[in-house]
């Protein structure tokens, strides 16, 4: 560990922190909005229409903010677990100034209102065409973060025959070898369809085969976000928390099924769509119940995990542990709030995933509700309780606040608390998602009585957001100047050597993964893409 | 504490493990019931359109409502920026409406809540809902695919009237 793994997280954690902050601001605008308040005119010309905040809100936080903040953290630990530096310095940087002109070039239309889009950008929607292909150079760049963690893993394995890979280290390797094979899809959409017809090489395109690329994506995307949360869980959390972690080879084995699930489930998202047989749909309903399992793993084992610690700080019933846990230290604080809503998030996922009934739900305010849950809180609320340690940690200076971190922390857990649930109710109301609700011309009764709640959660966590950045802010510029350090790894009550030694080899897992992508994707994409006429126009209708 | 000894682990992991697979393995078998027994079921493949000759489509020349059989309504729709087209659809109670949808352009959505109609509209693909309304009243048909900047404008509905 150098230097450098250090410059390169603070770099990549500078450009999440602003994405972030340009999300939450362009999302309370929207909480807003729903509660009646008219706010957009007085934002002219800086957000144009509700859709423009929306697209600004999704793009900054779900792509941006989650990327740049996995590109910072993953290396980080993943060379701090292995106790070896990038075996490609001059590659990383490369990486990172890659990514970031990918940002700048797709940031520009975005922010002047060339991409309202939404970040599902489906087509025949037309945004400008820095948009499509900077993203895909974001993309890109996190390949090359793959590759480096690659390299200096062989490099590693080559000085370290027969020696277990450490879990950290393990888990960073299958977040991004799952999301190198996931991204396929958008790439192929972008490359193949996106590109050449917002340049104006190719005349049409076409909806369906679009979307499905895009889903072969956009459901492992979800992973690739979830999994260095799921990191911090298992390999940190369990020491911040006074305890061990359960059980070493249960956290790989479901890192390994996760590697060989995460991708085979994306028309999940596409069970309302025309144009793919049922039975596909259903198939990749059962692959999805499948990648179930190893998140009641993760569940389990986490909160065992959890409770070594609180036993360990003097607890002795069955549920006071989770009392005695060291709730004064706002990165546990927040990590522990964001596994409970989380919770929440993957019952709701199920639901969302039971193909018939998705219909219920399927693109109404349910979905907001959960996605919020999900990666708005699992992954936001535990990347912020990282960043309590982490960026101290690369500033050199203590964290300004300790007591402003923890009500920020559970002013989030409380403003998600109304915020989400209502939404869901909403959405089995019937409102749609993605809607200007304020100004729709069917404005339902019993939707009105709950939208003052979505505004005043909103704000909560709007507030929560701007405590938490706040802090950052006067961390890095006037806190005391102090080597602070990171947290340990935490050790297993069963380790590493009571894995079977087949967690530890990569070929059967990966060829796994690729046999059932071509099972649960081959035959439709085949079809489409033979048959498929690229002749829809695009448009720009906003 | 009483530290678990590391045979232990073993144990518990079995004890999560086993109700684990049970669990999804029970809530997809009661999908699959309700899917294929009971035929609560998604939209599937039911053709291509030429998405820039929509009008000049059998189903989509005349969009519209026609009675089929006693009770069976056959809409055709088509969704186009920013309207449905009918925009109003005038049933009577108890009768089954059999909805074959379209795009004229964008991605839209059509969603009657409480019907079960929920379904994408696609440029150049066909979908199909069918719903029974039973109830007198008004039900919005709601766009719920963000189709560009006056997305909710885009809303029709259907008028259930009670039997003569």
């Amino acid at each position: 560990m150098t230097g450098l793994e250090r410059r390169l997280a603070a770099a990549n954690l500078i450009v999440a922190l602003v994405a972030l902050f340009g999300g939450v601001t362009t999302g309370i605008f929207q909480a807003l909005e729903y509660a009646g308040v008219e706010i957009y005119p007085s934002l002219a010309p800086f957000v144009r229409s509700h859709y423009h905040s929306v697209s600004m809100h999704g793009v900054l936080n779900a792509l941006v903010f989650t990327t740049f903040f996995i590109c910072g953290f993953v290396p980080f630990i993943f060379s701090r677990a292995l106790g070896a530096p990038l075996a490609c310095p001059r590659l990383a940087w490369w990486t990172f100034w890659f990514m970031t002109a990918g940002l700048v070039l797709a940031a520009i239309p975005l922010v002047g209102n060339a991409a309202t889009v939404m970040f599902t950008f489906y087509p025949p929607l037309k945004a400008h065409w820095a948009f499509y292909l900077g993203l895909t150079l974001v993309v890109a760049g996190t390949w090359l973060v793959t590759l480096n963690l690659v390299v200096s893993w062989r490099a590693w394995r080559a000085r370290n025959a027969g020696v277990p890979t450490p879990l950290a280290a393990f888990m960073s390797l299958v977040t991004f070898a799952m999301w190198s094979i996931a991204s396929l899809g958008l790439a192929a959409e972008m490359l193949f369809m996106l590109i050449p017809w917002s340049l104006g090489l190719v005349g049409g395109t076409d909806a369906l085969l679009a979307r499905t690329l895009f889903w072969f994506t956009g459901h492992p995307i979800v992973y690739f976000w979830l999994l260095p949360a799921y990191i911090s869980w298992y390999t940190l959390v369990p020491r911040q928390a006074g305890g061990k972690l359960f059980s070493d080879p249960m956290a790989r084995t479901s890192f390994m099924l996760f590697l060989v699930l995460s991708t085979p489930i994306g028309i999940h998202h596409q069970y309302t769509d025309p144009g793919i047989h049922q039975g596909w749909k259903l198939l990749h309903a059962l692959f999805t119940f499948a990648v179930f399992f190893p998140s009641l793993l993760t569940f389990f084992n986490v909160v065992a995990s959890l409770e070594t610690g609180g036993r360990a700080r003097g607890a002795t019933g069955w549920v006071n542990w989770f009392g005695r846990l060291p709730w004064s230290d706002p990165s546990l604080s927040a990590q522990v709030l964001a596994m409970i809503l989380f919770a929440f998030g993957g019952v709701g996922g199920l639901i969302n995933a039971s193909f018939n009934v998705n219909m219920v739900v399927h693109n109404t305010a349910y979905i907001v509700g959960h996605l919020h849950l999900t990666v708005g809180t699992a992954v936001t609320l535990t990347f912020m309780g990282i960043s309590y340690w982490l960026v101290p940690h690369l500033a050199g200076r203590a964290l300004w606040s300790r007591s402003l971190a923890l009500v920020q922390v559970w002013l989030w857990f409380g403003g998600m608390l109304i915020f989400s649930p209502t939404l869901h109710e909403l959405g089995l109301r019937g409102m749609p998602r993605r809607t200007m609700i304020g100004h729709v011309s069917y404005m339902q009764p019993q939707w009105k009585a709950l939208l003052p709640l979505v505004g005043i959660g909103g704000a909560i966590v709007f507030l929560s957001a701007l405590l938490y950045f706040l802090n950052m802010v006067l961390t890095v510029t006037v806190s005391r100047r102090a080597p602070q350090p990171a947290p340990e790894f935490a050790d297993a009550l069963s380790g590493p050597d009571h894995a079977p030694a087949f967690l530890d080899r990569w070929r059967p897992w990966l060829v796994a993964s690729a046999v059932l992508i071509v099972i649960a994707y081959g035959p439709t994409l085949v079809r489409l893409v033979t048959t498929t006429p690229l002749n829809t126009p695009g448009l720009r209708v906003w | 504490m009483a530290a678990r000894r590391p045979s232990t682990v073993y144990l518990w992991e079995l004890a999560w493990i086993l109700p684990s697979i049970a669990l999804p393995v029970s809530m997809l078998t009661a999908l699959a019931v309700t899917a294929l027994g009971a035929g609560i079921t998604v939209v599937g493949d039911r053709g291509r359109v030429d998405s820039t000759k929509v009008a000049e489509h059998p189903l989509f020349k005349e969009p519209g409502v026609t009675e089929i059989a006693p009770g069976q309504y056959e809409v055709r729709l088509t969704g186009q920026i920013w309207s449905f087209a009918p925009n109003e659809i005038r049933v009577p109670a108890g009768s089954t409406v059999h909805f074959w949808a379209t795009s004229r352009d964008l991605v839209h959505g059509l969603l009657v809540p409480r019907h079960n109609v929920n379904v994408m509209l696609l440029p150049g693909q066909i979908s199909h809902a069918q719903a029974r309304f039973d109830t007198p009243g008004e039900y919005p048909i709601i766009c719920h695919e963000y189709c560009g900047v006056a997305h909710h404008t885009m809303a029709g509905k259907i008028i259930v009237e009670a039997k003569r």
